[in-house]
C-alpha cells in the first residue's frame, strides 16, 4: 500500500547490473549523493557507512544484513523477506561489491524461521543464475555468498554488536563502541551491517539513480520509508511513503481518524499526542524505524507503558545495572502509579531514574528507555485518552 | 521430536559439527539444531558441543541461558508461544491466554502432564498487523479468536498421536 517505489515490481538482478557497470568506488558515491540514512531506527548514512567499510585494512570483510526485527510495531522487514528477497539479497551483493566483501550474512530472527525454506530457494537460485557465487554476473574477482544464521528469540541482538557476538557464538551482550563493526566486526574483521529495508533501497538506487531518491522527502531524510502500522486503525499493514509525512496524513491513510495518539519508533520511540500530529515522520522530527502503534480514545496509556517496561525488564541483557536494576523500578512505578499509589514525589523520582538510565547504559536499549518514559507519562497525564 | 535417553551425543555432535563447523561461530547453529530434534540442549550433548568446538561447557550453558529459545531442561513437543506485546495485548492477547489455559489445563511457564504442551509468553513476533499472533515452535498463528486457537490446540494433539 501507498507509493509502490520499493515495494513494487523488480526485475532479479537489475541492481547487480547497474551496479557492475560502475567503479566500486562510483557505487559508493552514488549511494551517498541519495542521501540514504540506515532503516533500523539510528538513520546512519548508508554512503559514509560504506566508505568507512571500502576504505577499513583487512583481509576479510563482511557484509551483514540485520532482520532482527524486533522492535514491537515493526514487521516491515518480514513483508520485504516475504515477498521481495531478491531485492534485499541483491542490495547485499552491491555491498560486497562496494567494500570489496566475498561473504555476508542474514541474521534471521528465530520468530521468521518459518521464512527460511523459501530464502534458502532465493539463494539457490541466485547461484544458479550466478547473481552469488564465483565472478559474479561475469565480473571477474567479484565472489560473494550469502549464509543464513538464525536468532533465538533476544531482542537485544538486534543491537549490531550484541548481533556479531551472537554470530561468533555468544551470549548477545552488545560491545562497547567504539570500535565499530565498520573497523572490527565479524571475527575482528570490518563488517558493514545494515537494515534489511537499507539493502532494499541500495538496490532500488542502484537501479533508479541516487537522484530518483534524493529528490523525494525531506532534506535530511531522503527517499521513502516503510512504516508497519499496528493498533487501533482499520488497515493495519505496511505503508510505503516518502520520509516527512505528517503523522495526520498517515492515519488518514490507514483509517485511524479517531487516534488520540501513536506510538512512533516501537517501544524505544516516542509517543506523539493528538495536538502534534502535524509532526513529520523524519530523522529530524519525529525518527522512526518504521513503527507505528495506533492509540485510540478507550485506551489506559499506562497500560501501554506499563508492557513496554516489561518488555525491556525481559529483554536487557543485564551487563548495565541501571537498565537491569532501573527498568524494573520504572515497571514497579508505573504499576504503583496504575494503583493510585504513587506520590507527586516518588512520580518525580522515577523521572529522574528515567534519565539516568538512559545516560549510564552502555546500548541503545536502555539509552532510549527515558524517550517513551517520559513521553507516554506526559501523554497521559495531559488526559487524551482514558 | 526425537526423545534423549540412550542417545549417542558424540556422535550426534560430531554430524552438526560437520554440518555447521567445528569453530566457535558454529555454536548457535548447533545448538538450534539440537533444540529443534530434541526440545532441548541436555547437559550431556552441551559437553560434547563445548569439546566438538574447543570452548568451555560453561560457555555453552550460558549461551544456552541467555536466549528465549534455547534451554537445558526439556519442555513440552509443543511449546506454545503467545505473543504479550502492545499490538497483540490491545487485540484482547488475554481472552487468547485464557482459552489456551483452560483448553490445556495449565498456566503460563508450565507443562501438561502428557509432556505434549508447553505455555509460554513470548514478545513481539512481527505479526502485529494480524494481532493476536502466536508461535507453535516454528509454525505462525494470526488473527487468533479464542474459537481458532482451541482449534489449533486440538489439531496439534492429533498430530501428536493423543487425539
Ligand atoms: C536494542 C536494539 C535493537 C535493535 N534492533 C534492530 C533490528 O532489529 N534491526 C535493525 O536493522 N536494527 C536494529 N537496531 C539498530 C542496529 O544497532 C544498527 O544500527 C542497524 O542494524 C544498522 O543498520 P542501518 O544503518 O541500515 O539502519 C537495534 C538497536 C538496538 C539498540
Ligand atoms: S543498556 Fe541494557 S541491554 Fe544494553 S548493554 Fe546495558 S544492560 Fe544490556
Ligand atoms: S505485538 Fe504481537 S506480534 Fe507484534
Amino acid at each position: 500500500m501507498g507509493a509502490q517505489m520499493v515495494l513494487g515490481p523488480y526485475t532479479p538482478g537489475a541492481a547487480i547490473d547497474a551496479a557492475l557497470k560502475m567503479k566500486r568506488s562510483d557505487v559508493v558515491v552514488t549511494v551517498r549523493e541519495s542521501g540514504l540514512r540506515g532503516r533500523g531506527g539510528a538513520g546512519f548514512p548508508t554512503g559514509t557507512k560504506w566508505m568507512l567499510a571500502a576504505a577499513a585494512t583487512g583481509d576479510e570483510k563482511y557484509v551483514v544484513c540485520n532482520a532482527d526485527e524486533g522492535e514491537p510495531g515493526t514487521f516491515k522487514d518480514r513483508v520485504l523477506l516475504s515477498d521481495h528477497a531478491d531485492l534485499v539479497f541483491d542490495g547485499m551483493a552491491v555491498c560486497a561489491y562496494a567494500i570489496g566483501a566475498r561473504k555476508g550474512f542474514v541474521y534471521l530472527r528465530g520468530e521468521y524461521r518459518y521464512l527460511l525454506a523459501d530464502l534458502e530457494a532465493t539463494l539457490e537460485r541466485m547461484r544458479e543464475e550466478n547473481r552469488l557465487g564465483k565472478s559474479i554476473a561475469g565480473k571477474d574477482g567479484f565472489d560473494f555468498d550469502i549464509e543464513i544464521r538464525l536468532g533465538s528469540g533476544a531482542y537485544v541482538c538486534g543491537e549490531e554488536s550484541a548481533l556479531i557476538e551472537s554470530l561468533e557464538g555468544r551470549r548477545g551482550e552488545p560491545r562497547i563502541r567504539p570500535p565499530f563493526p565498520v573497523s572490527a566486526g565479524y571475527l575482528g574483521r570490518p563488517t558493514a551491517v545494515n537494515n534489511v529495508e537499507t539493502f532494499a533501497l541500495a538496490s532500488r538506487i542502484m537501479e533508479k539513480g541516487a537522484e530518483w531518491f534524493s529528490e523525494i522527502g525531506t532534506d535530511e531524510s531522503a527517499g521513502y520509508k516503510l512504516f508497519s502500522v499496528s493498533g487501533d486503525c482499520e488497515n493495519p499493514g505496511v505503508y510505503e511513503l516518502p520520509m516527512g509525512t505528517s503523522i495526520n496524513e498517515l492515519l488518514t491513510t490507514v483509517g485511524a481518524e479517531d487516534a488520540v495518539a501513536v506510538q512512533v519508533g516501537g517501544a524505544s520511540g516516542e509517543m506523539v499526542t493528538r495536538d502534534a500530529f502535524n509532526r513529520r515522520l523524519a530523522f529530524e522530527d519525529v525518527a522512526t524505524g518504521g513503527s507505528v502503534i495506533v492509540f485510540g480514545p478507550e485506551r489506559n496509556l499506562l497500560d501501554v507503558l506499563e508492557n513496554f517496561m516489561d518488555f525491556f525488564t525481559d529483554e536487557s541483557c543485564g551487563q548495565c545495572t541501571p537498565c537491569r536494576l532501573g527498568i524494573r523500578r520504572l515497571l514497579n512505578g508505573v504499576r504503583d502509579l496504575k494503583k493510585g499509589a504513587l506520590s507527586a514525589d516518588d512520580l518525580k523520582m522515577l523521572r529522574g531514574l528515567s534519565k539516568s538510565v538512559a545516560i549510564s547504559s552502555k546500548c541503545g536499549l536502555g539509552q532510549s528507555c527515558d524517550t517513551p518514559f517520559a513521553s507516554i507519562l506526559d501523554a497521559h497525564l495531559k488526559g487524551v485518552a482514558q | 521430536m526425537k526423545a534423549t535417553a540412550g542417545v549417542d551425543w558424540c556422535e550426534v555432535v560430531d554430524a552438526l559439527a560437520e554440518k555447521h563447523d567445528r569453530k566457535p561461530h558454529a555454536l548457535m547453529g548447533i545448538l538450534q539444531d539440537l533444540q529443534m530434534e530434541y526440545g532441548h540442549v541436555c547437559p550431556d550433548a552441551q559437553i560434547e558441543v563445548a569439546l566438538a568446538l574447543g570452548i568451555s561447557p560453561t560457555h555453552v550453558s550460558d549461551v544456552i541461558s541467555f536466549y528465549h529459545f534455547l534451554c537445558s531442561e526439556p519442555k513440552g513437543q509443543y511449546v506454545v508461544w503467545l505473543c504479550q506485546t502492545i499490538s497483540c495485548d490491545m487485540a484482547d492477547k488475554d481472552q487468547i491466554a485464557k482459552a489456551l489455559s483452560d483448553e490445556l489445563g495449565i498456566s503460563f511457564g508450565e507443562t501438561t502432564g502428557d509432556g505434549l504442551f508447553t505455555l509460554e509468553y513470548t514478545n513481539c513476533m512481527g505479526m502485529c498487523d494480524q494481532a493476536p499472533a502466536m508461535l507453535v515452535n516454528d509454525e505462525v498463528h494470526v488473527s487468533l479468536t479464542p474459537d481458532s486457537a482451541r482449534e489449533i490446540i486440538a489439531g496439534y494433539r492429533r498430530e501428536g498421536g493423543l487425539g
